[in-house]
C-alpha cells in the first residue's frame, strides 16, 4: 500500500513546480510524473491542475517555454526556469525551510512537555 | 508574451493549449498501454487522472489575465445586439439620457469656462483686486487717487499695483467724429496683468504725471478701424476731446477692463479736482501678489495700511478698511451662484432621466430573469452577471452621453448668447477636454446609477423557481419600481415648484410700479463738442441749443437732461442730512442724486406728491432747490411735511438747500433690484443751479431724455443727425428706450424662468413617461390576478380604480417628499434671485395639481388597458 496522501498546503504547488523545472527543461507530463515519483506518491495533484499553474508562472515571467521535439519525435512544450524564476525559487525555498524548522522545533518541544 | 500579445494572439494561444493538453493525455495513454492496459481502459484512466479537460482549459485561460477584457468585449457585443433587438426601448433611453447629459454638459462647459479655468493672464491666480470697505455700506470698489498712491508706495506684499477709472470722449481725428469708450490707467497696468502690447509700448511712469505730454494706447479694434491696422499707427496723432494725443502703443485684441474699451490714457495726467480729493472713491485698484505671499497675508497688510490712513486722514478714512479678492472673482461677478443653481437644476433633470432609464431597464431585467437564471445554472458567477448588466447599461449611458456631447457642442454657444446682459468670460467658454471628461464621467456615473438596480437583481438564489415559472416573485420589484416613481415625482415637484416660484416672481415684478412711465421714452448719452467742454458758459449754451432743437423736433413731446438714468448703469450717491450738524461720514445716509432739467418730471412721468418740481426759476444765484422722493421724506421727516425745510448735501457749495417738493420713488436699480439696493433715497437738483466747475464735469456725462409721440427709436436716428452741432462733432451714443431698460432689468429673472420652465416641462414629460412605463409593466405582471378578479365579478371600474389607486399612492408619497425639496429649493432661489419671495401656498396649490393630473393621466392608459383584460384568456395564461 502507498503512504497516506496529503493535500498540498496553499501556495506550495508553485514552489514544487519551480524546483522540478530547476532540474532541467521539462514538459507538463514529465513534470507530473516527477512530482509524484520524487515525493514517493505522497504529493498527488490532479494532473490537469498543473497546467493553470504552469501558465500562471509563465505569464508572471518565472518560467519560459519553448516547443521542442521529444525522444518520440512529437512536439511538446518544454518549460525552463528564468532568472527571475530562480530567484523566486531560492527565496521561497529558504522561507519554507525556516517555516519547517520552526514547526519541527515547536513539535519537538510539545513532546518534551508531555514526558 | 506580454498582456497585449496574449490578448491579440488569442487564437494561437488556444491552439497551443489544445496541443499541450493532447500531448499530455497521449503520453499517459501510451505509457499505460506499454504497462499492459487495454487501449480503451488506458484512455479512460488517463482522462480520470487528468481531471475535467474543459475546466482545466478555462483555468488556463483565466491564468492569462486577459479574461476580464475578453468578457467585456463579449458583453459589449451582446449588449449591442440586445439593444438592436429593441430599437424603441434603446431610442427612448438614449434620447432621454442625451437630453439630460447634454444639458448638464452645457452647464458644466459654461462653469468650466467662466469659473474654473484660470484667467488668460500669466500666473492669473496671483492677480487681486482691492476694495474699500466700511461698516455701514459694506464693500465698495472705489479707492481715492491719493489713497491708491499711498498703498502703492507702502505695500510690500503686492509686487506691483495699478489703478484705472473710466474715461473716453469724442475723437475727431483721424476720421469722423465718434464717441469712444476709454479707460484712464496708471502706467504699470499692462505689466501687472503681464500682457505685452501688440505694437509700441506701455505708458512710462513719467507720462503718468500731471502736465506730461498727452499719450494714448489704442485698442486692437480701434487700431483696425481707424488706422487700418497699419504698423505706422504708433507715433501718429489722434485728437480726443480737442486735445492731441500721440499713440504710443496698441493693446492686445480682446483686452478687457470691465468690458472692452477703445483707448487708454494715463490716469496721472487727469486734472479734475477729484484726483486730489481723499473722499472721492472712484479708482479701481488691482495688484499682483509677490511670489511667496498668500492672499491672507496681503489682506492683513492692507488692513494695517488702512488703519494708518484712518489715523492720518480721519475725515475721509475713518472706519475704512481694505479687502483683497482674487481678480477672477471680480471678473466673474455675481454669475457664480446662478451658474451653480442651473447646474443643480439640470442635474435634477438628469437624475429623473436616470431613474426613468433605470425603471425601463429593471422591467427588462425582470422579464429576462429566466435567461439570467439559465446563465447561473451554466456556471456564471453572480459577479459575472452584475458585470454583464453594468456593461449593458454603460453602452446605453455612453451612447446617450456621446449624443449629449453633440447636443452640447451645438447648444453651448446659443446658450451663452442668450445669457441676460453678457456672460463674463464668454470667450473662454469652450467644449474642451475637461468638459468631455466631465461628460464621460457623468455618463458612466449615470450608467452605474441606472444599471445597479437591475444588476443587483441578477440573483443566484431560487434558481429553480426562476427557471421553472418565469418571473412571479414580484414583491421586491414592485417595491423598487415604487421607489422609482416616488423619486421621479419628487424631483419633478422640486423643478415645477421652482419654476412656479420664478413665474410668480416675474409676474409680481412686472406688476410693480417702476415710478416712471416707460412708454415712448428714449435716453441717450450726449458727448458735447470737445471745443465747448472746456468753457462752462459755452457748455451751458450748447445744452440749451440741444434742448431747443430737440423740443422743436417732430415727434418729440418733451425733453430733459439728466446725469443718471433709471435702470441704466450709473449712479451718483451723495450724503445728506436734515439737521445743521453733519453726522460722522460713515453714518451719513446716502441718496441717489439726479441732476436734471425741469421737464424731467414730464418726460419720465414721475408722480408729484407734494409741493412742486424744479422749475425755470431755480437758476444760478437763487437758493438751491431740491426735490426729494417719498422714501427720503419718510426716512428723514416721518409724517411731517418736508416742503420748505432745509436739506444739507455733501459737496454742495451753498448749503443748505431748500426742499420744494416730494415725488414718487423711482425704481432706479431695476424692477427686481430696487428693494434690495443699498441707496434707496432720491434727490433731484436742477442742472441750472450748478456752479461752473460742476457744469464742466457733468457736461461730459449728461444724457438726454426724450418723450416722443412716435415709436422712440424711429426718432433716434434723425434726432442724432439734428443734434450734431455746429462743428459736426457732437455725438449721441448708448441709445436706449426706457421700455428696453426696464425689461432688461428683469432679464435675469426672465432667463431663469425660461430655463426652469423648460426643465420643469422636461421633468414632467420624463416623469410621465416613467410612470406610464412602470405602471404598464406592473399591470402586465398582474394580468392573471386582474383576470381572476374580473372572473370573480370585479367590474372594469373596479380594475381602473385598483390600478389608479396603486399609482396614486406612489405619486402622493413622491409629492410629499418633493414638497420638502421644493421648500429648500425655494429658499435657495430667494437667496439667489432678486425679488423672490418665500414659497407660498398658492405656488404649491397651482403646481401640484398640474403634476398630479399629468401623473394620473399617465397612469390612466395602463389602467384602462388592464380593465379590458379578457378574464378567460388571462386565466389561461397562468
Amino acid at each position: 500500500m502507498t503512504a497516506p496522501k496529503s493535500d498540498l498546503p496553499q501556495g506550495t504547488l508553485d514552489l514544487l513546480i519551480l524546483k522540478v523545472v530547476d532540474l532541467g527543461p521539462v514538459h507538463g507530463y514529465a513534470l507530473a510524473q516527477r512530482l509524484e515519483q520524487a515525493s514517493r506518491g505522497v504529493v498527488q495533484v490532479p494532473e490537469g491542475s498543473l497546467y493553470p499553474a504552469l501558465h500562471r508562472l509563465e505569464n508572471r515571467g518565472l518560467l519560459a517555454a519553448d516547443w521542442k521535439e521529444t525522444e518520440t519525435g512529437r512536439e511538446a512544450k518544454f518549460y525552463r526556469l528564468t532568472r527571475k524564476g530562480r530567484k523566486q525559487l531560492e527565496t521561497e525555498a529558504a522561507s519554507w525551510q525556516r517555516l519547517i524548522d520552526a514547526i519541527a522545533l515547536i513539535l519537538g518541544m510539545a513532546n518534551g512537555g508531555a514526558r | 508574451m506580454n498582456w497585449w500579445q496574449r490578448l491579440w494572439r488569442r487564437k494561437q494561444m488556444e491552439e497551443e493549449l489544445e496541443k499541450e493538453l493532447r500531448f499530455h493525455l497521449d503520453q499517459h495513454v501510451n505509457e499505460l498501454i506499454a504497462q499492459g492496459y487495454a487501449p480503451d481502459l488506458a484512455q479512460r484512466n488517463a482522462r480520470l487522472a487528468f481531471g475535467g479537460q474543459e475546466q482545466v482549459k478555462e483555468e488556463c485561460r483565466d491564468a492569462r489575465g486577459t479574461r476580464w477584457f475578453e468578457d467585456l468585449l463579449r458583453d459589449f457585443r451582446y449588449a449591442l445586439r440586445a439593444l438592436r433587438q429593441r430599437p424603441g426601448f434603446a431610442a427612448v433611453a438614449i434620447l432621454t439620457l442625451a437630453l439630460g447629459s447634454g444639458a448638464t454638459t452645457v452647464m458644466f462647459t459654461v462653469i468650466n469656462g467662466v469659473l474654473l479655468k484660470p484667467l488668460a493672464y500669466p500666473d492669473a491666480d496671483r492677480l487681486v483686486t482691492l476694495h474699500g470697505k466700511t461698516e455701514k455700506y459694506g464693500e465698495q470698489w472705489g479707492f481715492s487717487y491719493p489713497e491708491f498712491l499711498d498703498y502703492q508706495s507702502t505695500s510690500r506684499t503686492l509686487g506691483s499695483m495699478a489703478a484705472w477709472t473710466y474715461g473716453g470722449g469724442t475723437i475727431t481725428k483721424p476720421g469722423e467724429a465718434e464717441y469712444l469708450f476709454g479707460r484712464q490707467i496708471s502706467s504699470g497696468l499692462f505689466s501687472v496683468f503681464g500682457v505685452p502690447l501688440v505694437k509700441g509700448r506701455a505708458f512710462l511712469p513719467e507720462e503718468d504725471q500731471r502736465g506730461a505730454a498727452p499719450v494714448a494706447i489704442i485698442s486692437y479694434s480701434l487700431w483696425q478701424r481707424r488706422f487700418g491696422g497699419s504698423p505706422q499707427a504708433v507715433g501718429q496723432q489722434l485728437v480726443l476731446n480737442g486735445r492731441s494725443y500721440t499713440v504710443v502703443g496698441v493693446a492686445p485684441a480682446g483686452f478687457r477692463l470691465d468690458g472692452e474699451a477703445d483707448l487708454y490714457t494715463p490716469l496721472g495726467q487727469a486734472t479734475e479736482p477729484r484726483m486730489q480729493q481723499r473722499g472721492a472713491f472712484f479708482i479701481h485698484v488691482l495688484g499682483r501678489l509677490q511670489s511667496n505671499v498668500t492672499l491672507a497675508q496681503a489682506q492683513t497688510e492692507m488692513s494695517v495700511i488702512a488703519r494708518r490712513l484712518a489715523l492720518q486722514y480721519p475725515k475721509d478714512n475713518q472706519g475704512r478698511d481694505m479687502v483683497a479678492h482674487p481678480l477672477s472673482q471680480e471678473v466673474v461677478g455675481d454669475v457664480r451662484p446662478t451658474l451653480w443653481l442651473l447646474l443643480g437644476a439640470v442635474s435634477l433633470v438628469l437624475l429623473i432621466a436616470c431613474v426613468n432609464v433605470a425603471s425601463l431597464l429593471l422591467a427588462r431585467a425582470v422579464s429576462r430573469e429566466r435567461e439570467l437564471a439559465m446563465r447561473v445554472a451554466l456556471g456564471a458567477s453572480r459577479g459575472r452577471l452584475v458585470r454583464q448588466c453594468l456593461t449593458e447599461s454603460s453602452v446605453l449611458g455612453i451612447s446617450g452621453g456621446a449624443l449629449g456631447v453633440m447636443l452640447a457642442f451645438v447648444g453651448v454657444h446659443p446658450f451663452v448668447s442668450l445669457w441676460p446682459g453678457s456672460l463674463p468670460r464668454a470667450e473662454d467658454v469652450q467644449l474642451d477636454w475637461r468638459a468631455l471628461l466631465f461628460a464621460l464621467g457623468v455618463s458612466l456615473l449615470c450608467s452605474f446609477l441606472f444599471g445597479l438596480a437591475p444588476a443587483l437583481r441578477a440573483p443566484a438564489r431560487n434558481l429553480d423557481r426562476a427557471l421553472g415559472s418565469g418571473a412571479r416573485n414580484l414583491g421586491s420589484t414592485r417595491r423598487l419600481h415604487g421607489v422609482f416613481v416616488v423619486a421621479e415625482v419628487a424631483l419633478a415637484v422640486v423643478l415645477l415648484v421652482s419654476a412656479g416660484i420664478l413665474g410668480r416672481t416675474l409676474l409680481r415684478l412686472l406688476s410693480l410700479d417702476p415710478g416712471i412711465n416707460t412708454r415712448n421714452v428714449m435716453v441717450a448719452h450726449v458727448a458735447l463738442s470737445p471745443v465747448v467742454l472746456e468753457n462752462p458758459a459755452e457748455a451751458r449754451a450748447a445744452w440749451e441749443d440741444i434742448l431747443d432743437r430737440a423740443r422743436r423736433f417732430p415727434g418729440v413731446q418733451s425733453v430733459a437732461l439728466a446725469d443718471v438714468v433709471p435702470m441704466r448703469v450709473g449712479e451718483d450717491a451723495v450724503g445728506y442730512w436734515a439737521t445743521p450738524s453733519q453726522p460722522p461720514p460713515d453714518q451719513t445716509p446716502l441718496a441717489l442724486t439726479s441732476i436734471v432739467t425741469p421737464d424731467y418730471l414730464k418726460v419720465m412721468g414721475i408722480s408729484l406728491r407734494r409741493g412742486r418740481f424744479l422749475n425755470e426759476q431755480d437758476r444760478a444765484g437763487h437758493e438751491i432747490a431740491v426735490v426729494i422722493d417719498n422714501n427720503l421724506a419718510q426716512r428723514a421727516f416721518g409724517e411731517s411735511d418736508p416742503v420748505g425745510k432745509p436739506l444739507w448735501l455733501q459737496g454742495m457749495p451753498s448749503n443748505p438747500a431748500k426742499i420744494v417738493g416730494v415725488v414718487g420713488h423711482v425704481r432706479h436699480w431695476g424692477l427686481a433690484g430696487d428693494d434690495q439696493s443699498r441707496v434707496r433715497d432720491q434727490i433731484y437738483v436742477s442742472f441750472y443751479q450748478l456752479p461752473d466747475p460742476l457744469v464742466s464735469f457733468l457736461s461730459s456725462v449728461m444724457s438726454i431724455t426724450v418723450r416722443t409721440s412716435l415709436a422712440p427709436l424711429n426718432v433716434a436716428e434723425p434726432l442724432r443727425r439734428e443734434l450734431r452741432g455746429p462743428g459736426s462733432d457732437q455725438t449721441l451714443y448708448d441709445i436706449h428706450t426706457m421700455d428696453d431698460l426696464a425689461s432688461a432689468s428683469l432679464d435675469r429673472q426672465r432667463f431663469l424662468l425660461w430655463l426652469f420652465g423648460i426643465f420643469a416641462a422636461l421633468a414632467l414629460v420624463l416623469a410621465s413617461i416613467g410612470i406610464y412605463g412602470v405602471l404598464t409593466y406592473l399591470t402586465n405582471q398582474r394580468v392573471p390576478e386582474i383576470g381572476l378578479r374580473m372572473a370573480l365579478g370585479a367590474s372594469a371600474r373596479n380594475v381602473i380604480r385598483l390600478v389608479l389607486g396603486q399609482s396614486f399612492g406612489m405619486i402622493v408619497v413622491g409629492i410629499g417628499i418633493g414638497i420638502f425639496g421644493a421648500l429648500a429649493g425655494g429658499r435657495l432661489l430667494q437667496h439667489l434671485v432678486d425679488g423672490t419671495r418665500p414659497v407660498d401656498l398658492s405656488t404649491f396649490a397651482i403646481m401640484i395639481p398640474i403634476l398630479l393630473a399629468t401623473a394620473l393621466f399617465a397612469s390612466l392608459i395602463p389602467a384602462r388597458r388592464a380593465s379590458r383584460v379578457d378574464p378567460m384568456s388571462a386565466l389561461r395564461q397562468e
